[in-house]
Order: structure tokens, then C-alpha cells, then sequence
């Protein structure tokens, strides 16, 4: 490949992204609102409400509200991801067709499927950082909870928002508008509740089947790197074996998203 | 030569059924031309578009577009495209003006560059009281003649119109003529489907008669209409329309008739020059009783029902 091909690829590539941050900016309030009510809400009850009605709760030794920070950081990364490119984009596939445009661009265009995953991963990493305020205010407990190994965070962060709009891909391309809120019930929330947001996996032992189950869903991996890196306290997978779950998942996801969209898009 | 379509062929294959879209289409378009796919709906227009823009696959044959094969080099290949496809494509997350300054982004266009670019594309298709609206909030024409700015924003070197007209008003319709051909003067070739035979006879250098996705008859769309051999269409309809094969004969041996054919109510013959034609006609068909009788020049229409024995519309 030539560098002036190159150089064409990567400023076409950055325009697109430079559109979807127009976007995501004219639409900033609506974001942050998204994504901060439902962690808040959690945190408000579980760890506010709960202690205060002599209801609190403890998993494995540890405060409730320092085993759900990272979780709800996972959860907030994954809802991002979908929101920020399975809805859009089964809409602009479906209804609008007005992918088009940018498929047009002088760019392969598995890069432009790519280029949604990057933008998917800005605002899930953006999502994830905004929870974090809020553990700090909300809880009636404190938050045991600081940077013990910051190369865990950044690579989790950035793996895990990569992962998210991989799934936001694979559904957006794949799922007909019509279904998104059937594929939501059946897929989304079943592995958010099953993602080891709300308990770290390693007290999963005492439901052995289910511990060995939920191995397959990717939030396992991203709320259990995020406790390696930010509450080392709390048991948590080996880092190692979390970074190359993430891979896998992206690996996998990736595929599938890149081959569901270019079916979309050129016949 | 700026499109050269070879011998194309696109088969759609599933589990019930083979479609062939596009059957061994040879064509080439010069630079600066503007040239017609005119043909029925199914013809195979849409699917010949989507191959030269990239977005379909052929089966077999090639197209290159200024030289740039567009199956081995699609990426390349869409810096010299522009596209105006059927349905609406306008990015509905951004302003009119934002619609084409990042549309210019897409192309490597520094900011300064789009900003101007758009600023002037604005102008040129008079939209900039419109540019901070949203494409939601303008009505379908006005969307087309966005659609047609952002198309050309990044200078192709061919513009692909697909089915520009379709569901445009009458007085849209003649806004987006007027402003097709005013992209000749900016040196753009043009290749636009259509089925308005109007539409590919008012614009046209060119016109590529397509059906069941085979080529039928490529010139001028007066050379076309000469190609009958006939300036006038007379159409006779007539009260007994059974057996009207004897008249038909005795038509025929007309010299300035050259030929007839026959329709469910009546004929139609073909001539060249009317001088005392139309009394002898009238004689001749007095037994089957004439109902009604018109005179036409010929139309691309004709044209298309000669080559295909059907009508356009059907």
C-alpha cells in the first residue's frame, strides 16, 4: 500500500469520526443523562437507601458499594456500545438508509465499520469515567477503591469499550429496528445480570454450574478487570486470563460485526 | 472514455429462485457526456448503477470508471464517484451545511477547504438560507438539489443519478434538470436511470435503451427516433378490430407508409410525411368503422415499444 493511500485512509478515517463527534456533541446532555441514571439510581438504592433501612449488604467480605463500582462501570461501558451504535445503526440500515453516504467514502469499507467501533469505545470510556463521581457521593459506606494497577485500567478500559461496540455492531448490522427491543430483553440484560456486575465471580463458587457458564459472557471479564485494577481488595480473575478473554471477545465480536455490516451495505 | 462498462453480468441467486439483473451489458460513456439508462422498472438500471458505485458485486464482466476498476479497487474507485441514489440518503443527525462540509471531510478536505466548499456549493444550488436546517425540514426537492451538492462536493469525475425524478413535483423536477445540466458546464459526466422517456429525451446526449437487463438500442435520442424510419405515428382505432390484417396489407402497399403494427383496438403505422395520407387512410379502414384516429411524432416511447413490443409503463 502506498503512504498517499494511507494518509487518504486516515484523513477519510478521521472525518468520520469528526462526524460522530459532532453528533455525540450536539447530543451531550441526552448522553450524560443516559448513561448516569442508571448507576446512579443503583447506587442510590443498594447503597444509600439499603444501609440507611438496615438492609446492608455484604458479598464476600466486602462492602456492597465497593464490589458494584467497577460492575456498573462494566454495565455503563456496555450500554454505550449499544446505544451509541446498535440503535443508530439499525435505523441507518433499516429506515433511513443513510449509511450510505459513508459508505461512500474513498475508505474500505470494513474501516468504516471499524471506525463505528472506535467511536462506540470514546463514549463508553467517557461512560465509564462518569460513574466514577458518583460512587465517591452517593454511598453511605465508603468506596474502597484507587488505582492499584493503572496498565489493568487503561487496558481494560480500552478493551472492554472495544468489546461493547464489537456486540453494538454485531447487533446493529444483524437485528431488524423492529427486533432491537426484543434483542434487548433476550441478549442485553440477561448478560448484564449475569456479568458478575453485581457479585465478583470468584463467589460464584457456590453456584459451581453457573460460574463456569458465565465464562462465555464478555461483562464477566470487563467488571472482573476493572476490580483487578480499581478494588484490589475484592477477589477477581487472574489479569492475564481477562485480557485474553477481552481479545477473544473482540476477536469474535469484531468478525461478526465487520461481516454482518458489509452484507448490509454491498450485495 | 470515463465509464467503460464490459460485458457485465449480475445473477442473484437464492434458494428458491436465479434472477438474472444485468445480462452482458457493453457499454462506454465519454467524458463530459450525459447519458440515460432508460428502461422499465426491473430492467436491470438499478443494479448496473450500484455496480459501477461499488455497492454491488457483478457476477462477471468489469467496470472502470476514469480508469479505476471498481471491483479490484472499490476504495480508490470512489474518489471519482458520485452518487445520487433513489431513496434519501442525507445524514439526518446534521445540518444542510454540515451534510456537505463533512461529506468534504470524507474526501480528505482540510476545514478550511470544506468550509469553503460547502459555502459554495450553498450558493451554487441556492440553499444557503437553508443551511443551518435540518434535511427533515425541507420539502423533497430541495432535498434532491442537497443530495445533488453533497454528490459533487468532492469533484468526481462521473455523477450516477438514480432515478432522480422519482417522486419529485412537476416544478422540481424541471429545478433538478436545470441544475443537472448545469453540472455540464463544470465539465461532470452524467449517467442517470430513468423511466420517464420524457426525462431521458429532454436531458440526454445519449440514451441506452435497457430491458430484462440487456442492452437494446444505445444513440441520440434523435437518432433513436429517426432509426424507425418513420417522422410521423398515426394511431387508428377502429370499431371492428378482429380481422384487420387485409387492411393492414392494403396499408402497406402505401409508399409513404413504411410500417404497421398491430394493437388491440385498432393499428399503428408508421409513416414518413402525412401529405394526403390521412384521407386515404381514412377510405381504406371506412368498413371497420373508424372511431378515432391521432396523429403523433415519434417519442422514445415508440421507440421502446418497437424493441420490446411492450409499453413502457407496463
Amino acid at each position: 500500500m502506498s503512504p498517499a493511500k494511507n494518509v487518504s485512509y486516515s484523513t477519510a478515517f478521521a472525518g468520520l469520526l469528526l462526524r460522530d463527534l459532532r453528533v455525540m456533541r450536539r447530543e451531550l446532555g441526552p448522553f450524560v443523562v443516559r448513561v448516569v441514571m442508571q448507576p446512579l439510581l443503583f447506587l442510590f438504592v443498594f447503597t444509600y437507601v439499603f444501609p440507611h433501612i438496615g438492609q446492608a449488604g455484604a458479598v464476600g467480605g466486602t462492602n456492597f458499594a465497593t464490589v458494584l463500582l467497577p460492575g456498573l462501570m462494566a454495565v455503563a461501558i456496555m450500554f454505550s456500545g449499544i446505544a451509541a451504535v446498535a440503535l443508530p445503526l439499525s435505523q441507518e440500515f433499516g429506515v433511513t438508509r443513510e449509511i450510505d453516504d459513508r459508505v461512500m467514502c474513498p475508505l474500505p469499507v470494513p474501516a468504516v465499520a471499524i471506525e463505528k467501533i472506535c467511536f462506540s469505545a470514546i463514549q463508553s470510556i467517557l461512560a465509564a469515567l462518569l460513574v466514577l463521581p458518583l460512587a465517591y457521593f452517593i454511598p453511605a459506606t465508603p468506596v474502597h477503591a484507587h488505582v492499584a494497577n493503572w496498565p489493568m485500567l487503561i487496558a481494560t478500559l480500552i478493551l472492554a469499550s472495544l468489546v461493547a461496540g464489537a456486540l453494538g455492531l454485531t447487533i446493529g448490522s444483524n437485528v431488524k429496528p423492529q427486533q432491537i427491543g426484543l434483542v434487548f430483553s433476550i441478549v442485553v440484560i440477561p448478560i448484564t445480570f449475569l456479568g458478575c456486575v453485581y457479585y465478583p465471580w470468584a463467589v460464584l463458587s457456590h453456584v459451581r454450574w453457573l460460574q463456569i457458564v458465565v465464562l462465555l459472557n464478555p461483562i464477566v471479564y470487563m467488571s472482573e478487570g476493572l476490580r483487578t485494577a480499581l478494588t484490589p481488595g475484592v477477589p477477581h480473575m487472574p489479569a492475564l486470563m481477562i485480557v485474553a478473554a477481552l481479545l477473544l471477545s473482540l476477536a469474535i465480536l469484531g468478525r461478526f460485526g465487520i461481516k454482518g455490516f458489509l452484507r448490509r451495505v454491498i450485495s | 472514455m470515463i465509464v467503460e462498462i464490459a460485458d457485465l453480468t449480475k445473477v442473484y441467486q437464492d434458494k428458491h429462485q436465479r434472477v438474472t439483473a444485468v445480462d452482458g451489458i457493453d457499454l462506454t460513456v465519454e467524458q463530459g457526456e450525459l447519458f440515460g439508462l432508460l428502461g422499465p422498472n426491473g430492467a436491470g438500471k438499478t443494479t448496473t448503477i450500484g455496480i459501477c458505485t461499488t455497492r454491488t458485486l457483478p457476477t462477471s464482466g468489469g467496470v472502470s470508471i476514469a480508469g479505476v476498476d471498481v471491483v479490484a479497487r472499490p476504495a480508490a474507485a470512489r474518489r471519482n464517484i458520485g452518487v445520487v441514489p433513489q431513496f434519501n440518503t442525507l445524514d439526518r443527525s446534521l445540518t444542510i451545511f454540515e451534510n456537505l462540509y463533512y461529506h468534504c471531510k470524507y474526501f480528505g478536505f482540510s476545514g478550511t477547504e470544506a468550509r469553503e466548499r460547502a459555502n459554495t456549493l450553498l450558493k451554487q444550488f441556492l440553499l444557503d438560507e437553508r443551511c443551518e436546517s435540518f434535511p427533515s425540514q425541507l420539502s423533497g426537492g430541495l432535498q434532491q438539489r442537497v443530495q445533488i451538492a453533497r454528490a459533487i462536493a468532492h469533484r468526481p469525475a462521473v455523477l450516477f443519478l438514480d432515478e432522480p425524478s422519482a417522486g419529485l413535483d412537476p416544478q422540481s423536477r424541471i429545478a433538478m434538470w436545470d441544475a443537472v445540466r448545469a453540472l455540464r458546464q463544470e465539465g461532470i459526466t452524467v449517467v442517470l436511470t430513468t423511466h420517464y422517456m420524457e426525462e431521458a429525451d429532454e436531458l440526454c446526449d445519449r440514451v441506452a435503451i435497457i430491458d430484462h437487463g440487456k442492452l437494446l438500442a444505445l444513440d441520440a435520442p434523435q437518432r433513436l427516433k429517426t432509426t424507425l424510419g418513420a417522422d410521423t405515428v398515426i394511431e387508428l382505432e377502429l370499431r371492428q378490430s378482429d380481422h384487420t390484417q387485409p387492411l393492414a396489407g392494403k396499408l402497406n402497399s402505401l409508399p409513404q407508409i413504411k410500417s404497421i403494427e398491430t394493437m388491440p383496438d385498432g393499428l399503428r403505422i408508421f409513416a414518413h410525411g402525412t401529405d394526403g395520407l390521412l384521407p386515404q387512410i381514412v377510405q381504406a379502414a371506412q368498413s371497420y368503422g373508424v372511431r378515432d384516429i391521432s396523429i403523433s411524432e415519434p417519442s422514445l416511447e415508440t421507440v421502446f415499444i418497437r424493441l420490446t413490443g411492450r409499453d413502457l409503463r407496463e
